[in-house]
């Protein structure tokens, strides 16, 4: 049975790991490209993160010839749409990532974001994916499902699966 | 152009109110707060409205109807699930689809339509003291609401998805039977999930809330239940929280509601968490205890030929082998059944990234997947989960997978690709981050005796939340009794799954649906000191 210990558990784990981040979080001096539309929930750093990541998740699909900043706004509404607690979660994950040490020493990404290459990303992805912390397998899956609903929902996406998208209904 | 009832009956002067729109506070009397407008909630609407009682029904989620229903993923799940359907277990490990708008998760689920088992029902006889709970007590209000909601055999063939559950469990020489659905004139499309855009489908949001509605009763849709304020050994009012119009951020303002009497229907994790937060008596701590899912697991394959499995109705064919074969209270059995399939639902669930990932869904029209439902709940191993609510007073349910569960699980994935190479697939895919397709039974049957069963490896998934507030001749046993009246409070019940004292082993609707509707009108019957009208 589980106790309210366990409940205390990942509060108490977690808020020590994301308040660490929250603690070393700077300024972002990333630069969206021009003409990127304004985030609704998301931080200009969350999005130097994303712009990242994504393009590791969705390698292999029509993604790569997309601007990675339509996915990006993709996740930010998706975000935007989710309760309260969730969208802290998603923001904490994203400003971990977001932070030099979050980075480097938890993720084991080297390169600035802007600068990792796909190879780098995979690896961390991977590395979280198998993880032997909780805390980390559960963020891969939230980057997982954030990032391949945002493109599947996307109908440029559905060529390259064969689905036609819905019927016509009149 | 297809007729929208709910448009027409809001042009009609249906009372019904936004709370996103409200500019004030709101105070409401009526006889009856029914909290939910799901399977339960609906049917209690429409039988109290019939009986002339005055009924106001508050739910979390918005009015939406056939002309909002486009069939696309992108809008749905933000618009009608729990949590943009990312609702998820206290770990992370089970992901949880309920539907969060006015006809609850019937306005989204697959149709699948079976009478509580009698198995289940002579447990909760033996073990919870329900001798009422009987075939032949029952009966009738199956009976009833299967003409209600036109719940009849699917009489047109099942899509390519479901038909290979049955070719492939035939050549094993294991039976499958077809499900019956809740529909009218369906068109065969495949988009339940999403709202059906043609009404065929008979949710309550075009049954028994639009009866309730013409009525006179009153619906408050976008605000959140919060709790009852209680006063000796009674609720006095039920205070609500108006909803943004994302449904997201509470705007501020509140509505309250007072009434002669209170039914939750907000689901067997909604309905736990409103006594949890209402501080509501519960010496034997009860309460949001013994909550049970149906823990789900799912095996994909790739068929050489085209499935496509998003099109026609999501689930006309089931397979109850694995239930029947085993004692009720032995190792842990499972149902199977085959889900639809949608680009977005497909790739979260999808285990990896990158090329792989990509590889398997430009395979996606050849894909097949069969689901299986464990049966928890009976067995001293499955003690099922417990839901308590965040800081935020957010519900969360903890739910422990535990080696019980696990062997299950394996024999479940097992079994299902088993059946998929008998069906005739390339490959076979049991969703697991170690697993990847497997080209032969014998080697899919190798990987999956060793494949390491942990949460966040292994992806369980749930749409069938039940008990958490299960009934029982004794408070010692549970937390309501057979006509879903809560043991500690004189003017409350529960009208949704929260009351089942384990699962069922099958689809849930059509039992809350019958229980509903014998316990709204003993409820009638209580409160206008006669007998309501029958259908």
């Amino acid at each position: 049975m589980p106790t309210r210990r366990q409940f205390l558990k990942y509060g108490v784990a977690g808020a020590l790991l994301l308040a660490a981040a929250a603690a070393i979080r700077g300024q972002s001096t990333y630069r969206p490209a021009s003409g990127a539309e304004p985030l609704a929930v998301l931080s200009e750093r969350d999005r130097e993160v994303l712009a990242a990541i994504a393009p590791a998740i969705l390698a292999g699909t029509a993604a790569a010839s997309q601007p990675v900043e339509a996915i990006v706004g993709s996740v930010d509404r998706a975000v935007a749409g989710l309760p309260p607690h969730l969208q802290a979660e998603v923001r904490q994950l994203l400003a971990l990532l977001g932070s030099w040490p979050g980075r480097r020493w938890i993720a084991g990404v080297r390169s600035a974001w802007r600068d990792a290459s796909p190879e780098e990303v995979a690896a961390f992805l991977e590395s979280w994916r198998f993880s032997r912390w909780v805390l980390l397998q559960q963020g891969y899956h939230a980057l997982h499902d954030l990032t391949l609903a945002a493109w599947y929902a996307r109908p440029d996406s559905w060529p390259a699966t064969g689905y036609p998208g819905p019927p016509e209904v009149k | 152009m297809i007729h929208d009832p709910i448009r027409a009956g809001l042009a009609r002067g249906w009372k019904v109110t936004d709370a996103a729109m409200l500019e004030s506070d709101l105070a409401l009397d009526a006889d009856v707060a029914i909290v939910g407008t799901g399977a339960g909630g609906g049917v209690t609407a429409e039988i109290l409205s019939a009986a002339g009682l005055d009924v106001v029904l508050i739910e979390e989620g918005p009015l939406k109807s056939s002309s909002d229903f486009k069939m696309l993923e992108a809008e749905a799940y933000p618009q009608l699930y729990q949590e943009s359907a990312a609702r998820k277990t206290l770990d992370k490990a089970i992901t949880i689809l309920q539907g969060r708008c006015v006809g609850g998760s019937t306005t989204v689920n697959w149709t699948s339509s079976f009478r509580t088992p009698e198995v289940t029902l002579r447990h909760w006889r033996e073990h919870f003291g329900l001798a009422a709970l009987t075939q032949g007590e029952l009966a009738p209000w199956f009976d009833r609401m299967e003409r209600r909601l036109a719940i009849a055999p699917w009489t047109i063939p099942p899509n390519e998805n479901n038909a290979l559950l049955a070719r492939g469990a035939a050549k094993l020489g294991i039976a499958t039977a077809e499900i019956r659905r809740n529909v009218t004139g369906c068109w065969n499309i495949g988009y339940c999930g999403m709202g059906c855009p043609t009404n065929a489908k008979q949710s309550m949001l075009v049954t028994t809330i639009p009866a309730a509605l013409e009525r006179g009763a009153r619906l408050v849709c976008g605000a959140r239940a919060d709790r009852l304020r209680l006063n000796r050994g009674r609720a006095d009012t039920l205070e609500c929280s108006a909803l943004d119009a994302r449904g997201v951020h509470a705007t501020g303002r509140r509505i309250r509601m007072r009434a002669k009497h209170y039914v939750l229907a907000g689901g067997a994790i909604g309905s736990p968490a409103i006594l949890i937060r209402s501080g509501a008596p519960d010496p034997h701590r009860a309460v949001g205890r013994r909550t049970f899912l149906h823990p789900t697991v799912i095996s994909a394959a790739l068929m050489p030929q085209r499935v496509d499995g998003h099109a026609g109705a999501p689930q006309t064919i089931f397979c109850d082998h694995y239930l029947e074969r085993a004692p009720l209270d032995g190792p842990i059995g499972f149902k199977l059944e085959a889900p639809p399939l949608h680009p977005v639902l497909f790739a979260m669930t999808h285990q990896g990234f990158g090329p792989p990932h990509a590889e398997s869904m430009s395979a996606f029209t050849h894909a097949h997947a069969l689901i299986a439902l464990l049966r928890d709940g009976f067995h001293p191993q499955s003690a099922g989960g417990i839901v308590g609510v965040r800081d935020d007073g957010s519900p969360v349910l903890a739910y422990p997978l535990t080696p019980f569960i696990w062997d299950g699980v394996r024999r479940a994935l097992l079994a299902m690709a088993e059946i998929q190479f008998a069906a005739g697939a390339k490959s076979v895919l049991p969703i697991h981050e170690r697993a990847r397709p497997y080209a032969s039974w014998a080697q899919a049957r190798d990987a999956i005796a060793a494949l390491p069963l942990e949460p966040l490896l292994t992806r369980v998934v749930s749409a069938h939340v039940m008990g958490g507030c299960g009934m029982a001749d004794a408070p010692a046993r549970g937390v309501v009794d057979s006509r879903g009246r809560y043991f500690h409070l004189e003017n409350v019940s529960v009208h949704d799954g929260s009351v089942f004292p384990t699962s069922l082993g099958v689809n849930p609707q059509l039992s809350i649906y019958a229980l509903a509707a014998r316990n709204a009108t003993a409820l009638a019957e209580a409160l206008t000191g006669k007998a309501p009208p029958g259908e």
